[in-house]
């Protein structure tokens, strides 16, 4: 009772304390009333310009606020899709003697391709340079800070759109490591994968997303080649360079001969739906923005993963007569990789179709091909990106829709449906010069590195796995 | 004395040790194993490539029991693992010459 009764008198003294303040300052704005009619208009006008002003701040911020939110969470979605995603994808496929040294060569992308960025290659990639690379000015990430770049993104800050952009740059070499899966030494792969960001990575982004890019769309590239997240510029360079090392460093000891069956389709089944999900950070994301396009691009992705699932189960199930689990999350990852450079810029309908060729399609290479020409592409880097993401570029230029993304400028027509067919003659220029380059440019790495410091383990290492020859460690210890 | 080892389908494995236990059998050893008989194992397929098993998954008993109880146990045996399909798995009786109890140098039948 006594409680209740002092709660009241505090209640009552608050409302009259704050009620003062109120009137107080009410009194004091009646009396610098009558003072302001004598002032100026231009004093008055003055005033406003500068809440106008103060206003465009404030909503800038805001949309500032929104759209570095998303960004942070889709950059941070892309890095998951490396690890654990990749890595647990690619480590289930392999036998069981070597899933850590499957799984540390893409982790190993997470520590080297980042130090790698920050020292030079994101200058390379989106620096400002000639056609085909970016020069030095922002090596050392020097001019990359908070500030938006009106450019690439004028929302969000620049170092957002670095660290972005630099998931992109780890998960691309990631990929070509299930080519060459389980029989590569350790060191030879980083020596390589540096190479291969400076020489083939690098060049590549910048032709297609960097300032005056040779295939820029947006910032006035010679060749306009529409690739919204990076179905040239990851899918096809990574998927070719595999196929290059693959047939350049041989097939595994035994092969095709010993049974080399996925160890735990578990993990690989978990690791393909954690990049299911990443996928929104990786295509919804390249929106830059958190608007109308990144719902339309996560839509597409979404509707192309799911019509390729079913489309290479269907397959399967017609030609072998069961679905199995690594044809459904196969195909859900092809269809992926396919709507990949297309979902900026294509309706949900589109993304269907795009899905549903490109499962099929990637059903037939990783399975037909492959065994017809008998190389050892170990876990389909080739049959699954390189394939994908070359199908997905030309969909791209049949499908995109300005109605989506009035990318090369408001009411001209952007793909080949819409009535733009050299929309698909400046796909083709982009695909072309991302095969060159891949195969040329990983030619040379794989001969320096195989001249120096070798290519492949020993065949006492490789019967031995590299979990224990390369790192001195096992995955799994039955024994404790 | 003798040694009844039973390779069985690892599902049958509770049934199998029931029936033993209800007939009076005191001590037995399960061993997860792989193998094959003529059934030579089933095949995989993995992104299209043909992948042949043939080690399946087993599971092998070993038991001791006195003369006169072989005939009962192998029976039991029989019995609770029969499915009638192939892969059912192979029953082997051999004689046994000496057991003895670590705990306290007990021999021959008393230590079974």
């Amino acid at each position: 009772m006594r409680l209740s009764v002092v709660k009241v008198y505090l209640s009552v003294l608050f409302v009259l304390m704050f009620g003062g303040i109120v009137l107080g300052g009410a009194s004091a704005m009646a009396q610098s009333a009558p003072a302001a009619t004598g002032t100026s208009d231009a004093a008055r006008i003055a005033a406003l310009e500068k809440q106008v002003a103060d206003n465009a701040t404030a909503i800038a911020t805001a949309q500032t606020a929104g759209d570095n939110g998303w960004m942070l969470v889709s950059a941070a979605l892309v890095l998951m899709m490396s690890g654990p995603g990749l890595a647990l994808f690619y480590g289930g496929l392999v036998r069981k003697k070597n899933i850590l040294g499957t799984m540390m060569q893409t982790f190993a992308m997470m520590g080297v391709v980042t130090v790698l960025w920050a020292l030079v290659t994101y200058s390379l990639a989106f620096g400002t340079g000639n056609a085909f690379i970016g020069g030095l000015h922002n090596a050392f990430l020097h001019g990359v800070g908070l500030m938006p770049d009106k450019d690439y993104a004028a929302t969000i800050p620049l170092q957002t759109f670095m660290v972005y952009q630099l998931m992109f740059a780890i998960i691309t070499p990631a990929l070509i490591t299930g080519a060459f899966a389980e029989r590569m030494k350790f060191s030879a792969m980083l020596v390589f994968m540096v190479l291969w960001a400076l020489i083939v990575y690098s060049p590549m982004a910048h032709m297609v997303w960097g300032k005056g890019g040779l295939l820029n769309a947006a910032l006035g590239g010679r060749f306009p080649c529409l690739d919204f997240a990076g179905g040239t510029v990851v899918h096809v360079t990574s998927g070719v360079s595999a196929l290059v090392t693959a047939l350049y460093l041989g097939k595994r000891l035994g092969y095709p001969k010993v049974p080399m069956p996925p160890h735990s389709m578990v993990l690989s089944f978990i690791g393909a739906c954690l990049l299911w999900v990443g996928w929104f950070g990786f295509n919804a994301g390249s929106a830059l923005s958190a608007g109308t396009l990144a719902t339309s691009a996560f839509v597409a992705t979404h509707f192309a993963a799911a019509a390729a699932a079913i489309s290479w189960s269907v397959a399967e199930w017609i030609r072998q007569g069961k679905p199995s689990a690594l044809g459904a999350i196969s195909g859900a990852v092809t269809g992926l990789v396919a709507i990949t450079p297309a979902s900026g810029f294509v309706t949900p309908m589109s993304a269907l179709w795009i899905g549903l060729l490109a499962g099929a399609f990637c059903y037939f290479m990783v399975v037909k091909v492959k065994a017809a020409f008998g190389y050892d592409d170990s876990l389909d880097a080739f049959g699954v990106h390189g394939a994908g993401g070359t199908l997905g570029a030309v969909l791209t230029g049949i499908f995109a829709n300005s109605a989506i993304n009035p990318i090369l400028g408001a009411g001209k027509a952007t793909g080949l449906l819409e009535g733009n067919g050299h929309q698909l003659l400046n796909q083709l220029v982009g695909i072309g010069v991302a095969w060159s380059l891949s195969i040329v440019g990983t030619l040379m790495i794989l001969f320096v590195v195989d001249k120096t410091i070798g290519l492949r383990v020993s065949e006492e290492d490789e019967r031995e796995g590299l979990d224990l020859s390369q790192h001195g460690e096992e995955g799994y210890d039955w024994a404790h | 004395m003798q040694k009844i080892e039973a390779v069985i389908q690892p599902s049958k494995l509770d049934a199998v040790k029931d029936a033993l236990v209800e007939i009076g059998v005191e001590g037995m050893t399960i061993l997860e194993a792989r193998g094959h008989g003529r059934q030579k194992g089933h095949t995989e397929f993995y992104r299209g490539r043909e992948y042949s098993v043939d080690l399946l998954p087993k599971v092998k008993l070993e038991l001791v029991v006195k003369d006169e109880m072989v005939e009962q146990a192998v029976h039991a045996i029989i019995t609770a693992a029969r499915t009638g399909k192939i892969g059912d798995g192979k029953i082997f009786v051999s004689k046994i010459d000496e057991a003895i109890r670590i705990r306290n140098d007990e021999r021959g039948e008393i230590a079974l």
